[in-house]
């Protein structure tokens, strides 16, 4: 799991390791700065000549700088390089995202992507600092001051052997307690925050029914469980401090009795009585140490969970892969299908479609008609390879599509998804999707095709407008024209619209189909559609009903033969006078 | 800068203050306990400097006997006071995780029930991630000023001054040069740590662009497949990731090099007062002191530990600048949300239940009679009541959104009790502006709405909106049950009312097949069904309420019209008996209704219904044969 993260640190290898080299140097100067400081004191106190005062000044002196500049550097370096890894990562995790096919988006949902994307990374940067600060410095000192404390305190040093392991188990308990009630707590608040986000979203339906109070009530409810649990979990964490305050006072008191004893006694000769304030300085340091290991403890393991979530993106496999030796070229627009079966996912009982059998020839304009959940989406994601068949195979242009190179598949392939989205941007940039290269010329063409032009021109800045995010300042009509202008700048052999129109006035739909037959009369056209109308006039109609098809035909053979069509064709234009 | 500054620490004030309304008690008492802590946790050097002196003395002696009774009362009184410090930093500890949730639970509460009281306007002019951080990140910045900044300052500046006076105690000139040099550690903790500040502030909005950006491509990344954009989109992506990464690195930098920066810059004034201290010492210098004391060894020594404490604290300090600037900004953001304006509600005219007496006169009851009523009191002290009807009248009305644009023009509706009324034209036409007027999300500019005759400005407006229903384009569900969902319409509907109504809008026979039927769980808004499906359960949830008057707001459009055709009868169920007022973009829905308006611009251009306006060949006509959109 560590090791694919890890990889990402690359380029940020060197920071990572000088801020190593800066902090060893760092702690080695910290670790001396003791003994010059007792030197200084020792000297004035016997009222030594200035010169020997001055010479210990000034080595603390150069000491304090470079242990300034080494500090100075590590931080500036550790920033660099966490910075660096989650830049990395979350380009990373982006890019692999990006190789994704459909079934591999529908895993995830959006939002816990951008989620994984932000907080997670932003969660693992935090932690790779404080590792790289803090898991080189904290042993290393506490090493060094152990070390330093038994050459020096002789019997003294024993007391360690008390308020190491107290503080050591104290902490690991208290840690491990601590977690799993933040843990559970933090999910807690994450629903709350999710909760008051439904609010926001749905105050006019709050407001609508005067439902404030009800409101109120709910979230003091789900508000005040979780100030109890946080504050159970905190309580915990705030034991921390007590604890390391009770061994830094049994150290005191241990090293003041058992120290005075033992100098007294000697008569200075054992133990010295320096050694007692070094003594004290020196256990303070070493419990300083395992408070910072025991929160490294803390910060990885709270991180293991957006670890294991980002984990979970990079160790995906896009399950539609380009074949070994691809064919770029599409031959023509024709499309069939031979006893093709799909489903979602291996998981799931029923098939979305079964037994397609199907063949379209280049240039026919096909409509395909049905209720929701027949299937319809499905079948049309499968000719430009958006999913693959679970059995059976596609052909375009007379090859399954399986041995294209996808590229060329999808840029012959057009097709424009029910679930449309302009892009924050330009009008021109949105069209140019569809081919980065278009001239303004063909982008007006394209436009004009799609029935887009007029009121693209009606706009003050023309192609130049800017469209919102998510397209929420031109109306669903006319989103809807974009996109298909947008396809349409593909030039595609095939041009699939699943229910592109559904907004379009049903005269500029109509104006769109005929201009479809003008203008690209060799390129296969296929429509998805809720109004009869805008298939009705198709070479062939295809009807669609529980993932199978269920009648092909003409217009005037289904009316006939289907009772689904007739059913359709009756409700919506049989009642109507003018159509 | 200055100012701002200023106006960043009134915040911080206020933080405070609100801190002590919640805790009268136990925040004292925390700060008492902290500062106690600080005092008591300080005193015990000056017994070991007395212990030592007690063990110089005896060293020669070898006596341990005798010395262990000069030397075990001072650690017996050192245990006590540590015995003191334990619990006083035991208690202010556990206090302070008590009372750092606890406020930001009662400041979750606030903003939250503040927020129930804003206009709609609030939430159609603030988008909903930045009012969502407020509650995150802005509340986050806050738990680290109340349970970490604050107690640290609170302690630094305890044991600061303690330090201090016990230096000018000894003296006044060392002291002097203490100063100057913390003067200076200040200066560069304010620039380090400003600019560690500056460029977190600047972190946190690279992170949005960041996250907007990832959001819009997660959202389209089935659109990106179909146009094989891949390599653009990582080429964008590269470009702010790389922003980001600039100000994110800079910002833990100043923050990480603070510490080295201030910690040697205080080894550095040691070494300086070491000097000092020698030179005095050796100059026989003139003492200036409280104390009166003359130079000696036993000044210096202690003062140079004391410059060690000084300087630890001004570093303690200093790390804690970053969490107050940021808590600053944290806070300026929590505080516009709760100073914001509530929406006013002036209206007196309240709905209660009522009977109808034989001679027709209307008294009002407690118990539910299905008959209700506008209680109206009067300036002279009399009362009326008025049967709740659902006559609706809008009268020569202008509105605008702001100032600048109008929105509405003169616009004049009727309509009659049971009568269905509806509404079509462009996007942006005004027909949703006039639903949100009549249950008074936006108030009128001039003109007059009148519910049942009374001024719906004088009815209350929780009142109001009881008696409108309204179905919306865009459905909200909430989490939890489909039950608990449609009950939201009538908190008081049994299980029953709550399918009778699920049955009346045709929802039934789909949460019937879900796995778990009506007791099925809707998460993040419902997303597991289908959009026509949220579209049922909203109708149902309308439906359930019972209300007189209906706005159905393009609430069928996400159902497809086989679907729609089966579920009308139900709709027509629904609006039997109700004043009606529909906007749809299909016209098969409302060629039914009493009266068609056709809006343009704000105005009304054409009424009458569907075979008159056809006859009329006007733009509904247009409408009608497609010559016109109406997206």
């Amino acid at each position: 799991m560590f090791k694919r993260l890890i990889k990402c640190i690359k380029e940020y290898k060197l920071p990572t390791i000088l801020t190593f080299v800066f902090i060893i140097l760092e702690v080695a100067i910290e670790v001396f700065i003791p003994f010059i400081t007792v030197e200084i004191i020792d000297n004035i106190e016997k009222s030594a000549p200035l010169n020997s005062v001055i010479k210990a000044c000034v080595v603390l002196a150069v000491m304090a700088c470079i242990s300034l500049c080494c500090g100075g550097i590590a931080g500036f370096t550790s920033a660099k390089a966490s910075g660096g890894f989650a830049k990395n990562l979350r380009k990373e995790v982006f890019s692999k995202i990006q190789t994704f096919s459909f079934s591999n988006i529908d895993k995830f949902s959006s939002s816990s992507l951008v989620t994984r994307l932000t907080t997670d990374i932003g969660n693992v940067q935090m932690a790779y600092m404080m590792l790289i600060r803090i898991a080189v410095r904290a042993p290393l000192m506490l090493i060094c001051a152990i070390i330093m404390a038994s050459i020096m305190g002789g019997k003294l040093a024993l007391t360690f052997v008390v308020i190491v392991p107290l503080l050591a188990f104290g902490l690991l308990i208290i840690g491990n307690k601590a977690m799993p009630a933040f843990r559970s707590v933090f999910k807690k608040y994450d629903k709350l925050n999710e909760s008051i986000e439904e609010n926001v979203r749905g105050m006019r339906v709050v407001k609508g029914y005067s439902r404030e109070e009800f409101e109120n009530k709910k979230f003091d409810i789900a508000s005040n469980e979780i100030c109890k649990d946080f504050t159970r979990a905190e309580r915990m964490v705030a034991l921390n401090t007590p604890l390391m305050q009770i061994c830094l006072y049994f150290n005191m008191i241990f090293v003041l009795i058992v120290g005075s004893m033992l100098i007294v006694q000697s008569g200075g000769e054992v133990v010295k009585i320096g050694h007692i304030s070094a003594m004290l300085t020196y256990g303070m340091q070493i419990l300083m140490q395992l408070m910072m290991l025991s929160m490294i403890y803390v910060i990885l393991t709270m991180s293991a969970e957006s670890i294991k979530r980002i984990d979970e993106v990079l160790v995906e496999t896009p399950n539609i892969k380009e074949p070994d030796s691809p064919i770029f070229d599409i031959k023509n627009g024709s499309v069939e299908f031979k006893n093709v079966f799909f489903k979602y996912s291996d998981k799931a009982k029923k098939y979305a479609l079964s037994n397609i059998n199907l063949s379209i020839k280049s240039g026919e304009t096909v409509g395909i008609i049905g209720g929701t959940g027949s299937s319809k989406s499905s079948l049309i994601q499968l000719i430009s390879r958006l999913y693959d068949t679970t059995e059976g195979e596609v052909l375009v242009g007379g090859v399954n599509v399986k041995d294209y190179e996808l590229n060329a598949l999808r840029s012959s392939v057009a097709v424009v998804l029910q679930k449309n989205l302009l892009f924050s941007g330009t009008i021109k940039e949105n069209l140019r999707w569809g081919n980065k290269d278009a001239t303004d010329e063909e982008l007006v063409e394209a436009c004009k095709l799609a029935c887009a032009h007029d009121f693209v021109m009606s706009f003050p800045d023309k192609y130049d407008t800017f469209i919102e995010q998510g397209g929420s300042n031109v109306s669903g009509g006319q989103k809807q024209r974009l996109c298909i202008a947008r396809a349409l700048l593909k030039k595609p052999k095939i041009l699939i619209l699943d229910d592109s129109t559904s907004a379009v006035d049903t005269k500029t739909d109509a104006m769109i189909r005929k201009s479809f037959k003008t203008y690209i009369p060799e390129t296969t056209k296929i429509i998805i559609a809720q109004r009869v109308a805008s298939v009705m006039d198709a070479d062939k109609i295809i009807v669609m009903n529980n993932g199978e098809i269920s009648a092909i035909g003409k217009h005037e053979e289904l009316l006939k033969n289907s009772e689904i069509y007739r059913e359709v064709y009756t409700q919506q234009i049989g009642g109507a006078i003018n159509e | 800068m200055n100012k701002k500054n200023n106006g960043g620490f009134k915040d911080v004030f206020r933080i405070i203050k609100l801190l002590r309304s919640f805790y009268p008690i136990l925040l004292p008492l925390t700060v008492i306990c902290i500062i106690f802590s600080a005092i008591v946790s300080s005193i015990p050097a000056l017994f070991i400097q007395k212990i030592i002196e007690k063990i110089q003395v005896w060293q020669p002696t070898q006596d341990w006997a005798s010395a262990s009774k000069e030397i075990i009362p001072l650690v017996c009184i050192l245990i006590i006071l540590y015995i003191l410090a334990f619990a006083s930093i035991l208690t202010h500890t556990q206090l302070m995780a008590y009372i750092t949730h606890g406020f930001l639970a009662k400041m979750r509460k606030m903003m939250f029930s503040g927020m129930q009281k804003l206009p709609i306007k609030y939430f159609d002019t603030n988008k909903h991630g930045d009012i969502m951080s407020h509650y995150t990140n802005d509340l986050d910045t806050l738990r680290q000023l109340v349970s970490q900044a604050l107690p640290a300052l609170i302690q630094s500046f305890v044991i600061v001054v303690s330090v201090l006076s016990i230096m000018l105690y000894f003296s006044i000139w060392m002291t002097l040069v203490v100063l100057v040099g913390v003067c200076f550690m200040l200066i560069v903790s304010k620039t380090v740590g400003g600019g560690s500040a500056k460029y977190f502030i600047r972190q946190q909005k690279a992170m949005g662009k960041t996250e907007g950006f990832i959001q819009e491509m997660m959202n389209g990344q089935k659109v990106i497949k179909v146009f094989c954009h891949e390599n653009e989109c990582q080429q964008d992506f590269d470009k702010i990731n790389n922003e980001l990464y600039e100000d994110s690195y800079r910002a833990h930098a100043y923050a990480n090099m603070l510490g080295p920066i201030i910690m040697n810059i205080g080894n550095i004034l040691y070494v300086i007062m070491a000097l000092v201290g020698g030179i005095f010492l050796l100059s026989n210098a003139d003492n200036i002191s409280l104390s009166g004391m003359a130079f000696s060894i036993s000044i210096v020594v202690p003062f140079l530990n004391m410059t060690k404490q000084f300087t630890g604290n001004i570093n303690n300090v200093s790390q804690q600048i970053n969490a107050i600037v940021m808590a600053m900004a944290g806070a300026k953001r929590v505080f516009a949300l709760i100073d914001q304006e509530p929406e006013a509600d002036d209206g007196y005219v309240t709905l209660v239940n009522a009977n109808i007496l034989d001679d027709g006169t209307i008294v009002e009851t407690s118990t539910h009679t299905g008959i209700w009523a506008w209680k109206h009191p009067h300036h002279d002290g009399t009362l009326t009541y008025t049967l709740l009807q659902g006559d609706v009248r809008l009268n020569e009305v202008d509105f605008g959104y702001n100032e600048e644009k109008q929105v509405l023009h003169n616009v004049s509706v009727y309509a009659k009790p049971g009568q269905k009324v509806a509404f079509v034209g462009a996007t942006g036409a005004g027909k949703t502006t006039i639903t949100n007027l009549i249950n008074r999300f936006y108030d009128i500019a001039d003109g007059k709405i009148r519910y049942d005759g009374i001024n719906i400005n004088k009815i209350k407006k929780s009142d109001l909106r009881r008696s409108l229903g309204i179905v919306l384009q865009d459905t909200n569900l909430f989490t939890g049950t489909v039950m608990e969902n449609i009950r939201y319409g009538n908190l008081n509907a049994t299980d029953q009312q709550c399918i009778n109504a699920a049955k009346l809008s045709g929802a039934d026979d789909f949460i019937t097949r879900l796995p778990e039927g009506y007791n099925t769980l809707l998460t993040n808004n419902g997303s597991n069904l289908s959009q026509g499906q949220r579209q049922l359960i909203a109708i149902a949830r309308a439906a359930v309420a019972d209300p007189p008057v209906m706005i159905l707001d393009e609430a069928t459009s996400s159902i497809d019209t086989r679907t729609e055709a089966i579920v009308q009868k139900g709709m027509d169920m629904l609006m039997e008996g109700r004043t009606v007022f529909v906007i749809a973009h299909r016209l098969s829905t409302v060629m039914n209704s009493d009266v068609i308006m056709v809006l343009d611009n704000g105005r009304i251009i054409e009424r009458g219904t569907h075979n008159e306006l056809i006859e009329q060949k006007g733009t509904y006509y247009q409408l009608y044969t497609g010559a016109f959109e109406l997206e």
